[in-house]
């Protein structure tokens, strides 16, 4: 069949070597360069851009809200999808295309928005004063944002699951005498650990590069509220290029290999569900 | 084999069945699928709350503030602000630009791996989806790193009598005069004769030639100034690279999908039956998969128009000149110029509704389209 579409369609050479050409010039070539950059600096200097005290803060910083972030998307992603799917109310799909909307929002907007609610005279910030919360500038204003910015992942890989999911198990579930928290955590929620596992890590990696929103919130200030991306763009402005291209790689070190393991994870899932 | 997007999730995944359906199904079934009443309640509540907190009480208040002085100093923040109206051109300048890369980039990738069959397929694939898992501000770094100052073609681009504007010019003339020849070369081998016999070595000859007669012609005619200090890094090139590099795996990755399930058959017939591969492409395989395209372009324009953390990179702020509608906003919000910087954004919150109403609407053909070559398939 495909040796057949190869002589009779027209089109293969040059729409693969275009789709080559143009792969290379704008991602691989790029990407090759951070690691020459990375590579040009001897071993100590790397580690010394690397490993900063500074430089520890902004990744533990990133982790955590990033981690924080997912933990509470997981939670309320899955919730929400289950609503969704389960119990109709008036309004449903309105409120379905709104949680899409932090993917199609750009994330500018967002930080703009939520620095400007949770600040101490904001709508919501106003309300938070009085028990001494301190939303905006903060370490909890990034995790906030990093929510909205990861909302949707979940919602959108627990949904179409919880959709095609077998009423008739439980149904089978419950004629054998099962209760209804007991068909949820035994039958419905082990199915559904796939997707919540992905939901989880997209969001996770989509919050770690996250710059546009959490620099409205987060104040920038180094050792407290300073993420890695906003560390690199503070050594760009020094004009450090190498210790910036440092940080990078570690960053990109890190996105690829949860890039890798997301797709380990969908095939050994797809794998083992067939 | 395909990573699941980091950013938007395919279409399939947010179609909700029909409330009619849910409620043809045997009540037999739905009594086991039913809980508690206080359960219902307060899931729904919890859920609700949660989405209008955390998003719809946002999309409002961008509103609220944008018009908070009254209408005529909203308009006048957005017209009379010299720098913000040049922000909103540069957006527009470099978002089609962008746009039209990717949009030949995606037909181009999707035609090669959902009708050939080829070693490395699915690392392509997942190559595609690479700048997905790239944060932005690395990918702006990325480019700093290539064409800065200090970057590894920063030199070149300053080197004096000399000019490397012929070669850019020249690259895609040459590039779109190979997709020309291949595209018009007829399909049935009888009337492949003269120049469309042999297509290997007249594309690869005639393009290497004609690469070289436009790159001396213009050389010889010195229609470009010498030394130009070309300027990639905080200039539009290099916002329209950055924009194109975060922006680059949306075209393809929702034509892919599209592509495959509508299958090779009517390409296969229009070849056949004598069309040149322009003929099948404009009259059988784009109207096949314009849903899909349309569908590509706007997800990717609304990336493209709200990109921060690249173009910030690459763009050096500098106000009225490389700001971005996005930079703009932030620039403001420095300033704290809070109702300018609101009226900008909201702009850019209404193309955000738009898009997502023309994504549901565009969903539900596509769902029609994909399900019925699904049922048409033997």
């Amino acid at each position: 069949m495909a040796n057949v579409n190869r002589r009779v369609l027209p089109g293969f050479s040059l729409t693969l070597g275009y789709t080559l050409f143009y792969l290379s010039i704008l991602v691989l070539l790029p990407i090759i360069a951070v690691f020459l950059k990375a590579g040009s600096l001897s071993f100590p200097q790397f580690w010394a851009a690397v490993w900063t005290e500074r430089a520890r803060a902004a990744y533990l910083l990133t982790f955590g809200t990033s981690l924080a972030a997912a933990v509470i998307n997981l939670l309320l992603g899955s919730l929400i999808a289950w609503v969704l799917v389960r119990y109709p109310f008036p309004g449903r799909r309105f409120i379905d295309s709104l949680v899409d909307m932090p993917l199609a929002l750009p994330t500018a907007v967002g930080g703009l928005v939520y620095a400007s609610l949770y600040v101490k005279t904001g709508w919501i910030g106003r309300w938070l004063e009085p028990f001494g919360i301190q939303a905006a500038y903060s370490r909890l204003g990034i995790v906030l944002v990093l929510v909205f910015v990861g909302l949707p992942f979940v919602v959108r890989t627990v949904q179409p699951v919880l959709e095609e999911f077998d009423p008739e198990s439980e149904e089978a579930s419950a004629s054998l005498g099962a209760t209804r928290w007991q068909t949820f955590s035994q039958v419905i929620l082990p199915a559904l650990y796939p997707a919540l596992i992905t939901g989880f890590a997209l969001a996770f990696a989509r919050s770690i590069g996250e710059y546009g929103s959490v620099v409205f919130i987060s104040g920038n200030m180094p050792f407290k509220t300073e993420i890695a991306p906003i560390l690199i763009v503070a050594r760009l402005e020094e004009f450090a290029y190498g210790e910036a291209t440092a940080i990078a790689v570690v960053l990109l070190v890190i996105s690829f290999t949860l890039l890798v393991s997301i797709n380990l994870l969908e095939s050994w899932s797809r794998r083992h569900a067939s | 084999m395909q990573a699941e997007a980091i950013d938007f999730p395919t279409q399939s995944s947010s179609q909700l069945p029909e409330p009619s359906q849910a409620a043809a199904e045997a009540p037999r079934l739905r009594r086991a699928q039913r809980d508690p009443d206080w359960v219902r309640w307060l899931l729904t509540a919890i859920a609700l709350g949660a989405v209008l907190l955390i998003v719809g009480l946002p999309i409002l208040f961008v509103f609220v503030e944008a018009l908070a002085e009254g209408p005529g100093t909203y308009v006048e923040n957005l017209f009379n602000d010299a720098d913000t109206r040049q922000s909103i051109y540069l957006t527009l300048t470099v978002v089609p630009i962008a746009l039209v890369a990717n949009v030949l980039f995606g037909l181009a990738a999707a035609w090669s791996v959902s009708r050939f069959q080829f070693r490395g397929r699915a690392i392509l694939i997942s190559l595609i989806d690479l700048p997905f898992s790239v944060s932005p501000v690395v990918a702006g770094l990325m480019f700093v790193l290539i064409f800065g100052l200090q970057g590894y073609l920063g030199p070149l681009l300053r080197r004096d009598g000399y000019s490397i504007l012929p070669y850019v010019t020249s690259l895609p003339l040459s590039l779109m005069a190979v997709a020309l020849y291949t595209l018009l070369r007829p399909g049935v081998p009888s009337q492949q004769r003269g120049i469309w016999k042999h297509p290997l070595p007249v594309t690869l000859g005639g393009g290497l030639a004609l690469f070289a007669v436009l790159v001396l012609a213009q050389q010889w005619l010195q229609l470009w100034p010498q030394n130009a200090n070309l300027k990639i890094i905080f200039a539009v090139p290099g916002l329209v690279l950055a924009t194109s590099f975060v922006t680059f795996p949306f075209v393809a990755r929702e034509l892919i999908p599209v592509m495959d399930a509508i299958g090779p058959d009517e390409d296969l017939a229009a070849v056949s039956l004598g069309a040149s591969g322009w003929q099948m492409f404009w009259h059988v395989t784009l109207p096949n998969i314009k849903w899909g395209l349309a569908y590509g372009i706007i997800l990717c324009n609304a990336r493209a128009m709200g990109e921060f953390g690249a173009v910030y990179v690459v763009s050096g702020h500098i106000t009225g000149q490389t700001d971005t509608m996005p930079l703009r906003i932030e620039k403001l919000f420095q300033e704290y110029n809070l109702p300018g910087s609101f009226a900008v954004a909201s702009v850019l919150t209404l193309l955000a509704i738009v898009t997502l109403f023309i994504k549901s609407k565009l969903e539900t053909h596509i769902a029609r389209q994909t399900s019925h070559s699904a049922g048409e398939a033997p």
